[in-house]
């Protein structure tokens, strides 16, 4: 199993994150991960993107051009990435503030609103645990008690408190996906 | 663990002295973290921001003549600051750890991603007959490992060691296994300057020899140590080059790159391996003769507009065909473009 996934979007919403996250966590499921940011004179509200390998076997390239797996949160990422998925690849797309809706006909799509989810759960930093409880939905590569345990991992123990409310907004996320254009 | 960060954790762990740096993008996480590790806490490591790159490698100069661990970091427009400094040291024979996290050039250049200093790192930078150990990491893992045996190289040289990494290398994040706690040790050594006692005859630290007589001797003593490196030192990996008919050759972040593309290649029926030099000096100048029996073209591939292709291009000695595929000024080949060079220049060519 080789899982390449492209996660995109504004500075802020955590893309960054997401990428490690999932990482941590494969690297709790015994898996070979590596996580490769766009770094760059980047800023809040900005793009940025982050791409996230998951492997059973050793990584070659960390730097990708097509990928399994698109995650997109905002526009001009789903310009961006669109056509970079894979033919029977998977794209997820955050559906608040998107104007075009995707094209492609040989892909999965799915669509996700975990903003607005975020936003009934009062708290719109869990967005996108929310967008990775979906992802995870689709492609269950990973448990869900190694992603606790990357999220152990990943946050600082004064943050600990917050890993059950963490696990509430990945489990929502699984409820909330659904599936626009499936391939037969 | 990020590349940078590791790469940190690793020279505290080496037992290293003193790190002396001054921040740059894409190389700022390896002061930071050093920083906020508090290594002094940890083991009595100096860890200082210098006011300039120029003064971070001068520091290192002083430490290194007192017998200390030290080293220095930066990316590429900082590594240019202080070639002067790394002349001086190479011809005053210390030992000291150099890191240049790549980036695109000339000049100010771009904070991308690069490998457009082989030629500084490789064929001297600063002035004069002298060669750095240049170390190439293509993973996280081999930045930390590097640390501790750049740190063994020097001493046993005494001579500056490089570790030439690149903006993937320290920016991406991947599985590392860190070695135990080593311990400072105190420095004993007949060449450090570490107090003259009575019974004992003053040691000079210098690079400058006014009598040409003396500064030849040097000279002949400096290339009789560079090839007892590169008859002990030269170090690779080789992946499907036993039954190649066609070779790709990379380093750092661009041969896993290139390795994706050899992977791609070798679906194709195309019998293609990968020899990846980890010491870009000493050059795995053999090997490459070696194998240009072997196969019937070469693709050196970088991020650069041609640099290692012409250590390779004299490594076979016109044995057999020998072309490069570059990105550069910040940009990274894909595997793709790579496959189709190999396709267009050698085996089409």
């Amino acid at each position: 199993m080789t899982e390449e996934i492209i996660i995109a979007g504004f500075g802020g919403q955590g893309v960054l994150s997401m990428g490690q996250i999932l990482c941590y966590s494969g690297v709790m499921q015994n898996k070979e991960v590596s996580w490769m940011p766009s770094y760059g004179p980047e800023m809040r509200g900005g793009t940025a993107n982050c791409t996230a390998i998951i492997s059973d076997e050793q990584i070659s390239s960390p730097v990708l051009n097509t990928f399994d797996t698109a995650i997109v949160l905002n526009q001009p990422s789903m310009d961006k990435f669109e056509d970079a998925i894979k033919p029977g690849g998977l794209l997820i797309y955050e559906s608040n503030g998107m104007i075009r809706k995707p094209k492609r006909k040989d892909i999965n799509i799915c669509v996700i609103n975990a903003y607005d989810e975020s936003v009934r759960m009062n708290n719109t930093k869990v967005f996108n645990m929310i967008v990775i409880g979906g992802f995870l939905k689709i492609k269950p590569i990973i448990d869900m008690e190694n992603v606790i345990k990357g999220l152990q991992k990943v946050l600082p123990e004064r943050y600990h408190h917050l890993i059950p409310l963490n696990e509430d907004a990945i489990r929502k996320g699984m409820e909330i996906i659904t599936v626009e254009h499936q391939l037969n | 663990m990020k590349g940078n960060e590791a790469l940190a954790e690793a020279a505290i762990r080496a037992g290293a002295d003193a790190y002396f740096g001054y921040p740059i993008t894409p190389q700022s996480e390896v002061i930071e973290y050093l920083m906020a590790n508090k290594p002094e806490d940890r083991t009595g490591m100096v860890v200082l921001q210098a006011e300039s790159e120029i003064a971070a490698i001068n520091m290192v100069y002083g430490a290194a003549g007192c017998g200390k661990k030290a080293m220095t970091s930066s990316s590429s427009p900082g590594m240019s600051l202080k070639q002067e400094g790394i002349s001086y040291i190479a011809g005053a024979e210390l030992p000291c750890l150099l890191v240049n996290v790549v980036r695109g050039g000339p000049g100010l250049g771009t904070i991308q991603p690069s490998q457009s200093d082989y030629f500084q790192s490789v064929k001297g930078g600063g002035h004069g007959d002298y060669k750095l150990i240049v170390l190439a990491p293509a993973t996280v893992q081999e930045s930390v490992d590097y640390v501790k045996l750049g740190f063994e190289l020097a001493f046993k040289y005494r001579n500056p060691v490089m570790i030439q990494s690149d903006g993937i290398i320290g920016q991406m994040m991947e599985k590392v296994e860190l070695f135990e706690q080593m311990p400072r040790v105190e420095p004993n050594y007949e060449w450090a300057t570490l107090g003259k006692k009575t019974d004992q005859p003053a040691t000079f630290i210098t690079s400058l020899q006014l009598q040409a007589e003396e500064q030849e001797k040097v000279n002949h003593r400096l290339q009789a140590k560079y090839r007892e490196i590169e008859k002990n030192e030269v170090m690779f990996e080789k992946i499907n080059c036993d039954d190649a008919e066609y070779l790709f050759t990379a380093f750092g972040s661009c041969a896993r790159i290139t390795r994706k593309a050899m992977e791609m290649a070798r679906a194709k029926g195309i019998k293609v391996g990968l020899l990846r030099p980890q010491t870009l000096y000493p050059f795995p100048v053999d090997e490459f003769n070696k194998l240009a029996d072997q196969v019937k073209g070469i693709l050196c591939v970088e991020m650069n507009a041609g640099q290692m292709v012409e250590d390779v291009r004299l490594s076979v000695n016109g044995k057999t065909r020998v072309e490069h595929f570059g990105r550069y000024g910040g940009m990274i080949p894909n595997p793709d473009e790579i496959l189709n060079a190999l396709e267009q220049k050698i085996i089409g060519g």
